[in-house]
Parts: C-alpha cells; sequence; structure tokens
C-alpha cells in the first residue's frame, strides 16, 4: 500500500514534468537562450513548484514524522565548498550542452524517446566515474596523510 | 529552434512538481531529488531503501503515458543537439550532479523552498553556468 502511495507521487512528477516542458530539451535550452530564440516558460515552472513546496513543506515538517519514516531525513550539511559549487558549475555546463537535467530525462524515458535512453545510459555512467574519481582522489589524501 | 511560450501548461506543471515534493516528504521525509532518488537506485544501501525509489521512479516514468492518455500525444521531445553532445552532457551532468550533492530538483526546487543556503548557492551557480554554456554554443561557437 505504501508503495502504491510512492508510486502515485512519482506519477504527479512525471505528468508534472510532462505538462511543463522540462522534459523538452529544445525547450530548457531556450529558457537559457535570452539572446536568441528565448522561451521565459521554465521560470513559471520553477516558480509554481518552489512556492508549493515552500507553503507544504512548512507545514510537513512541522509534523512529528512522516507517515511512513520514523525521521524526517533532509540534508542537514550547510558546508559550503568547492565541491558544492564546482560540482554545480559541471552540472550546469552538462544542462547547458544536453538540455536535459536528471529530473526532466527520467520521467521522459517513459516516452521511448532514444535520445532519453542515451542522455541517462550517459548519466549514469557520469555518476559512477565521478564516484570512482572520489575515491581515487580520497585515496590520495589519505595516503598523503600516512606519508606525512 | 523556437518553442512556443506556454506559462499555463509550465505552471501547472510546476504545481504538480511541488506538490509531489510536499506528499514525498509528508510520507517518507526525503526531498524529492531526482539525482539523489536516482544514485540511491542503482545502489542501494538495503532492499527496503531500494523498494520505495523503485516504486518513485516507476511512476515519474509513467507519468508521460498518464499524458498521453490525456492529451492524446506524449509530450513533446525535440533535440536540438547532436548524438555525441549528449553523450558528452549527460557525463558531465552525471558528474557535476554528484559532486554538486544535486540539480534542478533537488537543489533547485525542494532545496530553495527549504531555503537552505548550499542549495541556494548551487542553484544560483548551475543557473548561471548553463546560461553561459548556452549562450557560448549558440552565439559564440555555433553562431
Amino acid at each position: 500500500m505504501r508503495l502504491i502511495v510512492t508510486y502515485l507521487i512519482g506519477l504527479v512528477f512525471g505528468v508534472g514534468i510532462s505538462l511543463s516542458g522540462m522534459a523538452n530539451p529544445a525547450k530548457v535550452l531556450n529558457f537559457f537562450d535570452v539572446f536568441g530564440t528565448w522561451d521565459p516558460s521554465l521560470a513559471f515552472v520553477m516558480g509554481g513548484a518552489v512556492v508549493v513546496a515552500f507553503l507544504g513543506y512548512r507545514w510537513v515538517l512541522k509534523q512529528p514524522a512522516p507517515m511512513f519514516d520514523p525521521h524526517f531525513q533532509v540534508p542537514t550539511s550547510r558546508t559550503i565548498d568547492a565541491r558544492l559549487i564546482g560540482g554545480s558549475a559541471v552540472f550546469g555546463i552538462g544542462w547547458g550542452i544536453a538540455g536535459f537535467c536528471p529530473g526532466g530525462a527520467l520521467p521522459a524515458l517513459g516516452t521511448g524517446n532514444l535520445d532519453v535512453l542515451i542522455f541517462t545510459a550517459a548519466l549514469v555512467a557520469g555518476i559512477f566515474a565521478a564516484r570512482l574519481l572520489m575515491r581515487i582522489t580520497a585515496n590520495l589524501t589519505d595516503n598523503g596523510l600516512t606519508r606525512a | 529552434m523556437e518553442t512556443s511560450f506556454t506559462p499555463f501548461a509550465s505552471l501547472a506543471g510546476g504545481l504538480l512538481i511541488g506538490l509531489a515534493a510536499v506528499l514525498l516528504m509528508a510520507t517518507r521525509g526525503r526531498v524529492f531529488g531526482a539525482t539523489g532518488i536516482l544514485a540511491g537506485f542503482i545502489s542501494p544501501s538495503s532492499s527496503s531503501d531500494w523498494a520505495w525509489r523503485a516504486a518513485l521512479l516507476a511512476g515519474m516514468v509513467t507519468g508521460p503515458l498518464v499524458y498521453l492518455g490525456v492529451a492524446g500525444e506524449f509530450p513533446a521531445i525535440e533535440v536540438p543537439v547532436s548524438t555525441p553532445m549528449m553523450v558528452i552532457g549527460g557525463l558531465i551532468v552525471g558528474m557535476g550532479v554528484t559532486y554538486g550533492s544535486g540539480c534542478t530538483s533537488g537543489h533547485g526546487v525542494c532545496g530553495l523552498a527549504r531555503i537552505s543556503p548550499r542549495s541556494i548557492v548551487a542553484t544560483l551557480t548551475f543557473m548561471a553556468t548553463t546560461g553561459l554554456t548556452v549562450y557560448l554554443v549558440r552565439h559564440v561557437m555555433g553562431g
């Protein structure tokens, strides 16, 4: 029953993405192309989503616990470091090249579109590549520390 | 490639995305970040942690089918990008969201809604580099 509710929540998100235009790279890229074929639609997506989430969270996070879990598990880190800024900057470069972000592409998989499939496969490969790189750099740092 | 301005459909879509974020927080106590959900799905920490992510992703992927049922066609996907660039873009997005701990949904929607300083910085950063990249690709390199 809980999984069905979770499925339906995913469905609401997927319909929202479909309706919004976030699954359409041409539309996403045009939002950023202010000096070309500008299409400001996506400001309405972000605006609508943030306002609803802001108001909803205010109420939900006052509850003692979520319905299906003993605790809220919201991100608690407050560190603004090079990893956050660098990673976000890199994400933007990729978004600007492809026109898909993860939240737009995952629902779009349901259309069977080949470009979405290619993007998503590359996205997953990129996630694994970053994890590998993180592990390698962490090992190098550890070794450096033990030698010093 | 021109696209038509769709304020009402985009706003309605945004409201549904926000609603899904609120419902996920109310039931599972989690932010609705596509990156985090996907990352936990492809390398789960436990089977109970995997199942809800799988259900959520199944719902997300079937969203266009419901749209098809109502609108009579799939949502438009127009790709003004070559396949090699799509692969390169996907790899870069995957690396960026892993290092940056989130994407448009996690930082841009849920993080801004929680007024998280990290997410505000992340969102301003990726919106700026996306805009810069589109400008360079379209008006400097490609034209």
